[in-house]
């Protein structure tokens, strides 16, 4: 770990007094990568890119942006067509959200295939997690800013969600929004809370090097690296390939913001907020349907505890489980790549997490597969016969058969309860029965074929 | 000795931190925008209005014979959230109700004739499908509690003061 050869007589002068390119050098240079990263591994420097990008543009944005209830929805109307360049500040900032959410959920499913998340990188893993959890609150804070219809029903039907804590549930909403709906005060918090957060982000993202750094990568093999052999410097050669990713992303970025640029919000978000009606459908941006269909699978109560209360704790302990998964997962292989039975259930996992975000898009009662007419007649049926006994003096919702139809809400049900088993159950039988396959000696047996050692 | 200054510490940490905390809550000029008065001179039997109220719908509703005789009319012991009519109002005639539906908030359909009044003619939320009856109470649907009845007075005959 000698320092790095310095020529220029300043740049060693400035490093003598605040060793940064010793740093820079030692954390970039030297730094062993595995040498047998795949492209999935690409998706981490993306995501700090990401976050670049919105920092930058969201600061122009402000710049532009007014944060009254009164003011906001024509000041990005303004940005939009009266600020020069504003219209791609804008877009560049709006799609960007999505983007940041597709590659981080790409990152984090890489690391359960393969592994990552076990010893020793579970402070690791922990610190991504938490960076979800920041990027969702940033999020929803900046989807309520341009103060549309879906900006306001989201964010009065989000933060009523704590209403469902019991006792306090209540006092907890008031003093989220700062007054008895959402509003005015409500709004200025959050564009507060909205340039906050990515820089605390930027700090706990800086932990989640350091703490990579400690141990270095994992890999598509899941096993250490044994030598010199087994790995690279991360500059130039990881550094060339991140660029090269980020070429290809910022192309399908760009067909976005450029061909598709409201492809992935919602037309609603187009008409100013309006306290007084609720749009027909209020559903939230794409990455938070999953969640959404979590938190509506619970249509009913258990013991004390009412639906509402039960769907909120089951959407935080859907990512809070990740927390957890360290040690759920008892299997000592890593990489899926050796885990025959645990790769299939992976896909399923998958599967599991794309139904829930359909689901979450779609109205939890309509019927799943009877079409809209035959339903509305059985019900039609049904409620004439509650209304005949009624007046008949019995009770017709004891007399009747009460028509039923799987509903989205039921597939709902299902693929939650599935994912709560992938993680509570079958991990931790699976880890214990599971025949892996023999895991190679080192990263470069399978290429030269003498293992570590051998070779080089 | 730790422990004392630490508790201490902890508690004026904790005393520095309220102010910061209760600014959140609503302002002065928040709660003082907390009654008004809506001028009912103008409403016709079976017609439903909508003031504004701190920042929420208020609907009022001048019932017609046929939805009061409904709403009088159930056996309570059935409900969800059981209460009478006579409960829920002043003057029978008239229903006063917070426009906000007690599942998460949105604000029910019913306000226009045209409007689904969902299955027991009273109000129906298209969030997620709760069905209010004409006494404003929870029949069907995921809503825990009936819609709320806020603290309102009758002025005269023709105005009515809420909050
Ligand atoms: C973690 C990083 C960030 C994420 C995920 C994020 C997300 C979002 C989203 C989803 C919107 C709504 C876009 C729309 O539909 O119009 C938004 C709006 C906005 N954001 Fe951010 N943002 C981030 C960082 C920032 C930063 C650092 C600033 C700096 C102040 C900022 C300022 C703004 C402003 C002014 C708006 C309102 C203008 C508009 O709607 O386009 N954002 N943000
Ligand atoms: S908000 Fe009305 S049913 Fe959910």
């Amino acid at each position: 770990m000698a320092a790095p050869t310095m020529n220029n007589r300043m740049i060693k002068w400035f490093d003598d007094r605040l060793p940064i390119f010793t740093f820079m050098h030692h954390e970039l240079h030297e730094y062993p990568t595995p040498k047998n990263l795949s492209y999935w591994w690409n998706f981490g420097s993306l995501a700090g890119i990401m976050l670049v990008v919105m920092i930058v543009t969201g600061i122009v944005l402000a710049m532009h942006y007014t944060a009254d209830a009164n003011l906001a929805f024509g000041s990005v109307e303004r940005i939009m067509r009266d600020v020069n360049y504003g219209w791609l500040l804008r877009y560049i900032h709006s799609n960007g959200g999505s983007m940041f959410f597709i590659v981080v959920y790409i990152h984090v499913f890489r690391g359960l295939y393969y592994g990552s998340y076990k010893s020793p990188r579970e402070v690791l893993w922990w610190l991504g997690i938490i960076i979800l959890l920041l990027m969702m609150a940033t999020a929803f804070m900046g989807y309520v800013l341009p103060w549309g219809q879906m900006s306001f029903w989201g964010a009065t039907v989000i933060t009523n969600l704590f209403s469902a804590i019991p006792l306090v549930g209540d006092s907890i909403v008031t003093w989220l929004w700062g007054g008895f709906s959402v509003d005015d005060p409500t709004l200025n918090r959050f564009f507060s809370l909205h340039y906050l957060l990515p820089f605390v982000i930027v700090g706990v993202v800086v932990l989640h090097l350091w703490a990579l750094h400690v141990h270095g990568s994992n890999n598509p093999k899941g096993i250490d690296m044994k030598g010199p052999q087994d790995s690279i410097p991360f500059h130039p050669y990881y550094t060339v390939k991140d660029l090269f990713g980020a070429a290809l992303f910022f192309v399908v970025y760009a067909v976005f913001i450029f061909f598709f640029p409201d492809y992935l919000g919602h037309p609603d978000n187009y008409i100013p907020a309006n306290p007084l009606v609720t749009p027909a459908h209020i559903v939230p941006e794409w990455y938070f349907l999953p969640f959404y269909a979590v938190l509506r699978a619970f249509d009913f109560d258990i013991w004390f505890m009412p639906a509402k209360l039960l769907g909120v704790i089951a959407m935080f302990a859907s990512i809070l489980v990740l927390f957890v998964l360290p040690w759920l997962d008892t299997s000592r292989v890593r990489s899926g790549t050796f885990r025959p039975v645990f790769k299939w259930f992976f896909i399923i996992l998958i599967i599991d997490c794309v139904v829930l975000g359909y689901v979450g898009a779609k109205a939890p009662n309509d019927p799943l597969i009877a079409s809209q007419e035959s339903v509305q007649a059985a019900n039609d049926e049904y409620n004439a016969c509650v209304a005949k006994a009624d007046a008949a003096g019995k009770n017709g919702e004891e007399e009747c058969d009460k028509p039923f139809f799987v509903q989205y809400v039921h597939l709902g049900q299902l693929t939650t309860a599935y994912y709560f088993f992938h993680f509570l159950l079958l991990l931790p039988i699976l880890g214990r029965t599971e025949r892996t396959l023999p895991l190679p000696t080192s990263i470069s047996e399978p290429v030269t074929k003498g293992g570590a050692g051998a070779g080089q | 000795m730790y422990l004392a200054t630490g508790a201490f510490g902890a508690l004026g940490a904790a005393l520095a931190v309220w102010p910061l905390i209760d600014s959140m809550n609503p302002a002065a000029d928040t709660l003082a925008l907390s009654t008004i008065e809506a001028d009912l001179s103008a409403v016709e039997t079976g017609q439903r209005i909508t003031v504004k109220w701190r920042g929420s719908p208020v609907f009022i509703d001048r019932r017609t014979d046929k939805q009061l005789q409904e709403a009088e009319a159930v056996d309570v012991s059935r409900l969800r959230d059981p209460q009478t009519d006579a409960e829920r109002v002043i003057k029978p005639e008239w229903l006063v109700l917070v426009g906000i539906c007690t599942h998460l908030g949105c604000v029910p359909l019913g306000q226009k004739p045209t409007d689904d009044r969902g299955d027991w003619g009273g109000w129906f939320c298209p969030c997620h499908g709760s069905h209010y009856d004409t006494s404003g109470r929870i029949r069907k649907g995921p809503a825990p509690t009936n819609l709320v009845v806020p603290v309102y007075e009758f002025l005269d005959d023709s105005t009515v003061k809420i909050g």
